[in-house]
């Protein structure tokens, strides 16, 4: 009974380091090419590899990746993660050397399909977010005294979105101090 | 009574549908099928855990003690998804984004131990196989069928593709029109199955 279990587990486990070491590489690939497809989409064209570093924010530790056009920086990529409606959201944030959003696009979204989760397909309102200059335009849904245009019966997710991208600006700025 | 080895496949359409007729694997069925794509993503997952384990569990079912096969069966099962996990991971990143915790929760699925349980340990290898095929079919034909139910009620959309501007009723994609279009799908194929007897 013990031989066999002891069996059954032996071939089993060997099984998986094998599928592991064989899967390995195309996994880390996949994941590198993930990060670096969201890098490419928020910040203005760069041909270095992105630099991968931490800042600090409000005690909270955020990841961001400096992108460089023949040695100059190109733009910040910075993630940044908030609660939505459903769960975490976290939104990859192309800030430029001069404080403007670039772009936006979402890493984790747990939103409701069809209400929340329509941050991820709906042009009028990721759009809005391009090429934005957080200092003339105030980062807030239109409820809250913004100029952001929310996704209709999307409020909290529209909020959580604003808010992930004007922690990024903050981030933004003690990149910048640093 | 002995089946043929197509009558072994098939009657996991109908008669013996394992979402609508045996009402198993409840779990996934009702949250992974918010759209057709993503409904038949989770039936070919669950369709490659069942044939291989089916077939593993059949090899090795008169060599295991009645004392321990439960655990034996668990480990191969668990084996199988995590290979599934790091296939997925390694070759269709996004689908397994979309499926996420799901596909880990296939070990538990009771369609994955209640075949072995009822048919892989008192069968050969190739009669196994075609069980878990003809499960695995009608569990994959199940869960795309009420994936696209859920979808066209739910944003008007067959496969990603749109047929309607703006929304359809969106109480579909949510749990609670999981749970109505589980009934009447049930209803329907519970008639077609009484009719074939």
């Amino acid at each position: 009974m013990v031989l066999c279990l002891f069996t059954v587990c032996l071939a089993c486990s060997s099984v998986l380091a094998a599928v592991y070491v064989v899967t390995k590489a195309p996994i880390d690939k996949a994941a590198a090419a993930k990060t670096t497809k969201a890098i490419a989409l928020v910040v203005p064209d760069f041909d270095s590899d992105p630099e991968e570093s931490a800042v600090s924010l409000n005690g909270q530790e955020m990841n961001y990746y400096t992108v460089r056009k023949n040695g100059e920086i190109a733009g910040y990529a910075i993630e940044s993660t908030t609660s939505g409606f459903g769960g975490p959201l976290t939104l990859m944030v192309g800030v430029t050397p001069d404080g403007k959003v670039y772009n936006t696009s979402v890493l984790v979204c747990n939103e409701t399909p069809g209400l929340g989760a329509k941050c991820l397909t709906d042009k009028a309102f990721i759009n809005q977010f391009k090429n934005l200059d957080p200092a003339v335009e105030h980062l807030s849904v239109k409820k809250d005294g913004g100029d952001v245009d929310a996704i209709t019966a999307s409020t909290i997710t529209s909020r959580a979105y604003t808010l992930a991208i004007s922690n990024a600006v903050e981030a933004f700025k003690n990149i910048k101090g640093e | 009574m002995t089946m043929t080895k197509l009558q072994l496949i098939t009657k996991g359409f109908i008669k013996d549908n394992p979402t609508f007729v045996l009402v198993l694997g409840m779990c996934p069925t009702l949250a992974t099928t918010t759209s057709a794509i993503n409904g038949m993503s989770m039936g070919l997952a669950t369709l490659f855990v069942l044939v291989l384990s089916n077939m593993a569990i059949s090899a090795v079912a008169p060599y295991v003690p009645d004392k321990v096969h439960i655990p034996a069966y668990i480990v191969i099962i668990a084996t199988f998804v995590t290979v599934l996990q790091f296939l997925m991971q390694a070759y269709t990143p996004a689908m397994y984004e979309t499926l996420g915790l799901f596909i880990p929760l296939i070990v538990v699925n009771c369609i994955v131990l209640g075949r072995a349980e009822a048919f892989a340990n008192k069968h050969t290898v190739i009669e196994s196989a075609c069980d878990g095929l003809g499960i695995g079919l009608g569990f994959t034909l199940s869960l795309t069928l009420l994936g696209m139910v859920r979808e066209i009620l739910g944003t008007g959309s067959v496969f990603g593709w749109k047929f309607i501007t703006g929304d359809g009723i969106l109480a579909f994609v949510m749990a609670p029109g999981a749970f109505l279009c589980l009934g009447y799908l049930m209803v329907l194929f519970n008639k077609l199955a009484k009719k074939n007897k």
